[in-house]
């Protein structure tokens, strides 16, 4: 570059446009896919272990017991139906967890990604959305691998089993949004276990998720309906034993629930890494 | 090549300011850098050099005062100005996960780059870093010196009108700083402008044509490395280093026999043009220095006498 007077100002022209937020969120899911080629194998045989283990133990187990109790509680549906879309909702809670703790403290903290993506035109909100577009598709992915062990294990009642994978998903995000939120507040992932232990293991266990939640004591019941899991089982099951027609108005709610909490959750999460990137 | 005066700055700062609550990180400082320049921030940490790299890389909005960058303003066309920037944090933020060339490809992406093309160009810049045999390792058990260099190439994915460097051979060994300034050297001859912060002095020297020195938030002096040493020093310097407790005694005995002399913990600086002579007259006087060392004056003399600190603590 020679000193040259009639060069135009370097400034009037930007070569391209900056990209829309969707396509930046793209891009950042495609990282997270570059990354995820490492680990594709060893995470899909993990998706496919969890599933098929705990329907053994618990469905083929556990179950023969309960069946044999003809309990009035399961309306008529075997305990392994009754049992796979709770599991189903449950496993692709924690796999949201998980997603949104470890990847956020990589971007952010220890290996510093994210703000190697606010180098380039990638804003802030695109590195959000395409961390929670990236972590919905994982949890498809773990639904979907769910559904089809289920299938085989003869746990599902009906065709309309296969949208109980877009609700696990939507319960998955619903817990992903929030807690991607509180981990970009954090330096360290240690109150990770805290929440896990204290949170995410009792909303498994209390959410009608083994059991229905009118086998808790009166005085529980309502705070079970508190749990966003609840409201994901419920909608899961739904789906899985065809049952979702049959309560509209419940199930309408279990959607307003979950996607109030996906999108509350996205917004903070997006403010969040835009108060860490941009500051 | 040169140094394009002619046309309009590719960075215009005028009482730049930076607070954070109660902290003024930059205090109002004033600027320009010409196409075609390196220019450097020096100064010692926490003198706000980061901050204003930030500023001026659009990841953190300014304060106070007037920027522009690229002939843009950061408030509003940030990611237009990023995309023509190529930025090497302080802190690399490599993803170690990935391979050495995946890491170039991912990165053209977010420029918006076809595949083929980051394909192109990471082959390019892998030759160019000298990292080609490495281009299938994952980056994390690469050494440091090999990491800045995978950096410096990530930053070039874009064919950037301006490199922002922040400190880029901070916590190298020499071989591998030397290997870095080679590179940096390279693109300053292609045009390239470079903006770079250190505390190195040796680093100002090899590669800025025109730098500020900065402390404590404000810009202290500006100029090229060898007018900033004609303007705050002398054109040598004789260093002596007494047995300790004798140098605090010295005082009357050194008196006349230089321009200038600085008391560091551990040593005297006399500034003067005539090292030598000084040496010799030292001698004259009866003092027996256990090592004495005479050097021409360098960026480290100019910070001293401007701020009566050393640079690196």
């Amino acid at each position: 570059m020679t000193a040259d007077v009639v060069q135009p100002p370097p400034a009037i022209e930007a070569r391209s446009g900056p990209p829309s937020d969707l396509a930046a969120a793209g891009r950042v899911f495609e990282h997270y896919a570059y990354q995820y080629r490492r680990a594709f194998r060893g995470s899909m045989f993990s998706s496919f272990l969890n599933p098929v283990l705990f329907l053994l133990a618990m469905g083929v187990g556990l179950g023969g017991y309960v069946n044999a109790q003809n309990l009035e509680a399961l309306e008529g549906v075997t305990y392994m139906q009754f049992l796979a879309p709770g599991l189903l909702a449950g496993a692709v809670m924690q796999t949201a967890i998980f997603e949104a703790t470890f990847p956020v403290m990589y971007g952010l903290v220890w290996r510093r990604i994210f703000h190697a993506m606010h180098a380039t035109p990638i804003g802030p909100r695109a590195v959000a959305v395409g961390t929670l577009l990236w972590i919905a598709f994982r949890l498809a992915l773990v639904a979907a691998i769910f559904l089809v062990v289920a299938a085989a294990f003869g746990a599902l009642a009906s065709p309309l089993a296969v949208l109980a994978v877009p609700a696990a998903v939507l319960t998955g995000l619903a817990f992903a949004g929030p807690m991607g939120a509180f981990m970009a507040t954090q330096r360290t992932p240690d109150k990770f276990s805290a929440i896990f232990r204290w949170v995410i293991t009792p909303l498994y266990l209390f959410s009608g998720t083994f059991f229905p939640v009118d086998s808790l004591p009166d005085a529980l019941q309502p705070i079970a309906w508190l749990s966003p899991l609840w409201h994901g089982v419920e909608l899961t099951r739904g789906f899985a034993l065809g049952t979702i027609g049959g309560q509209p108005l419940a199930a309408g709610l279990h959607v307003v629930v979950l996607v109030g909490l996906a999108l509350a959750g996205a917004l903070l999460f997006i403010r969040n890494i835009r108060r860490k990137l941009a500051a | 090549m040169s140094i394009d005066l002619a046309s309009p700055p590719l960075i215009h700062a005028r009482g730049l300011t930076k607070r954070f609550g109660a902290f003024t990180a930059v205090d109002s400082i004033d600027f320009d850098v010409a196409p075609g320049e390196a220019f450097g921030f020096l100064g010692p940490n926490g003198a706000g050099k980061t901050s204003t790299m930030r500023m001026i890389g659009c990841t953190s909005p300014a304060t106070g005062g007037t920027l522009s960058v690229l002939g843009m303003d950061p408030a509003t066309q940030g990611p237009e100005i990023r995309g023509r920037l190529g930025v090497v944090p302080q802190a690399d933020t490599l993803d170690e996960e990935l391979t050495v060339r995946e890491n170039l490809l991912i990165y053209g992406r977010y420029f918006g780059l076809s595949r083929a093309e980051c394909g192109r160009r990471a082959d390019e810049l892998l030759e160019f870093a000298q990292l080609s045999e490495r281009r299938n390792s994952r980056v994390e058990p690469l050494s440091g010196g090999m990491k800045r260099r995978l950096t410096i190439a990530r930053s070039l994915i874009n064919e950037p009108d301006m490199m922002l460097l922040d400190e880029p051979t901070t916590g190298l060994d020499p071989q591998a700083r030397h290997l870095l300034w080679d590179r940096l050297y390279r693109l300053k001859q292609r045009g390239v402008t470079l903006v770079l912060t250190t505390h190195y002095m040796d680093e100002a020297e090899q590669l800025c044509d025109r730098l500020v020195v900065m402390d404590k938030a404000k810009i202290v002096a500006e100029g090229s490395p060898r007018s900033l040493i004609e303007q705050y020093s002398t054109r040598e310097v004789t260093e002596l280093r007494f047995p300790v407790g004798i140098q605090e005694t010295l005082d009357v005995q050194l008196d006349g026999l230089a321009e200038r002399i600085e008391h560091l913990p551990d040593r005297l600086l006399l500034y003067t043009d005539d090292g030598e002579a000084v040496a010799v007259a030292v001698h004259d006087r009866g003092l027996r220095p256990e090592t004495v060392l005479v050097r021409r004056s360098s960026l480290e003399d100019v910070f001293l006498r401007l701020t009566g600190r050393s640079l690196v603590d």
